[in-house]
């Protein structure tokens, strides 16, 4: 489990669960989340929920790293990653909320019609 | 063995949820493979040793945070199809950033190695013993990390006033107290000094006419009361 020290990083046996294989899951759910925000390019709502995944991998990382180091602080950081990422949806979905009361659609595009 | 197994059961629904997520044709089915996958994230927690994040995860996310989405999501009326229009316009770009992505971060970590002094520059190691997560953590949080806990609690306070002045509106046809306008009104109640101990009555100003005249007894009560009403 994840009371491996720092020399068996590399040594993964196809038994044991190693760092790189929670760092492999980490990076591909960063990937998808990238891949989401230019998949879903209008709808703002699903960019939020990709941040969110973004975020998620962020967090699987920090405990990857905390478990394997038996140090307890990156899930502490991995707790302000959690409170920020909260408070990122709140004020993201506030903002659908009023801009779609404005508009009447949550189109991303249409917010380039501030510009000059 | 069986950790094994349970990591790669759970990575593989993790991966695929998020799959889902991103290329859902139904927002409502992507806000559901995300609470399906911060479900499995939360079980790669525990099988990491993270107790506490596990169940933070579960509660914070899957009961607050995924709750959110799929309120908005199903309280704004929105044109689904058109949101999709761009789709396969921005899959080819997609796939190129997000290949690069992923070949990068493996190279990175199949290159990788941790440091000679890894060990010894641990911040706080783990308590040694039978400590659970959970009481370890909190030694740490409420102690080392006390500053960084309390710049958390701002970061939600400030969040939570964002978003109510964000969505609050003041709706046309409600009737509200306004303080300023109350304040300013002249004309209408007219302020005079009283001398302590001086009845409206001695003065002989702006008192509603008595019905009729009562019993003296009740009369000294009807007297305060009158001086009550009298400022209406």
């Amino acid at each position: 489990m994840g009371r491996i020290m720092a020399a068996d990083m590399g040594g993964i046996t196809e038994m044991t669960i190693g760092l790189a294989h929670y760092l492999t899951v980490g990076a591909i759910l960063l990937v998808l989340g990238v891949f989401g925000i230019f998949l879903n390019r209008k709808n703002v709502i699903v960019i939020l929920m990709s941040i969110e995944l973004i975020l998620l991998s962020v967090n699987l990382n920090f405990v990857a790293f905390s478990a394997w180091l038996n140090d307890l602080t990156g899930q502490v950081f991995a707790m302000f990653v959690l409170t920020v990422a909260a408070a990122e949806a709140a004020i993201g979905l506030a903002i659908v909320v009023v801009y779609f009361r404005n508009r009447g659609s949550i189109e991303v595009e249409d917010i380039s019609t501030l510009k000059g | 063995m069986i950790a094994a197994i349970a990591f790669y059961v759970f990575a593989a629904i993790l991966i695929a949820s998020a799959v889902m997520v991103v290329t859902s044709r139904n927002p409502v089915h992507s806000v559901l493979f995300l609470i399906l996958a911060f479900f499995n994230a939360a079980a790669l927690f525990l099988i990491a040793g993270a107790e506490f994040l596990a169940m933070i995860l579960v509660i914070v996310y899957v009961g607050a945070v995924a709750v959110l989405f799929l309120f908005v999501v199903m309280m704004l009326d929105i044109d689904f199809a058109r949101l999709r229009e761009g789709f396969q316009r921005y899959a080819p770009i997609g796939f190129i950033v997000g290949g690069i992505l992923l070949a990068e971060l493996i190279l990175v970590i199949g290159a990788w190695s941790f440091a000679d002094q890894a060990e010894e520059l641990r911040l706080s190691p783990m308590p040694e013993g039978s400590v659970t997560n959970a009481e370890a953590l909190g030694q740490i949080l409420y102690t080392d990390y006390v500053y960084l806990f309390q710049a958390a609690g701002m970061v939600l306070l400030v969040a939570m006033i964002g978003a109510i002045v964000l969505t609050h509106r003041r709706r046309a046809g409600t009737r509200r107290q306004d303080i300023a306008a109350q304040l300013a009104r002249s004309g209408s109640v007219n302020l005079r000094s009283v001398p302590a101990g001086v009845g409206l009555r001695e003065l002989g100003i702006e008192r509603p006419p008595l019905p009729e005249e009562e019993k003296p007894a009740i009369a000294h009560g009807a007297d305060h009361g009158g001086g009550h009403g009298g400022h209406h």
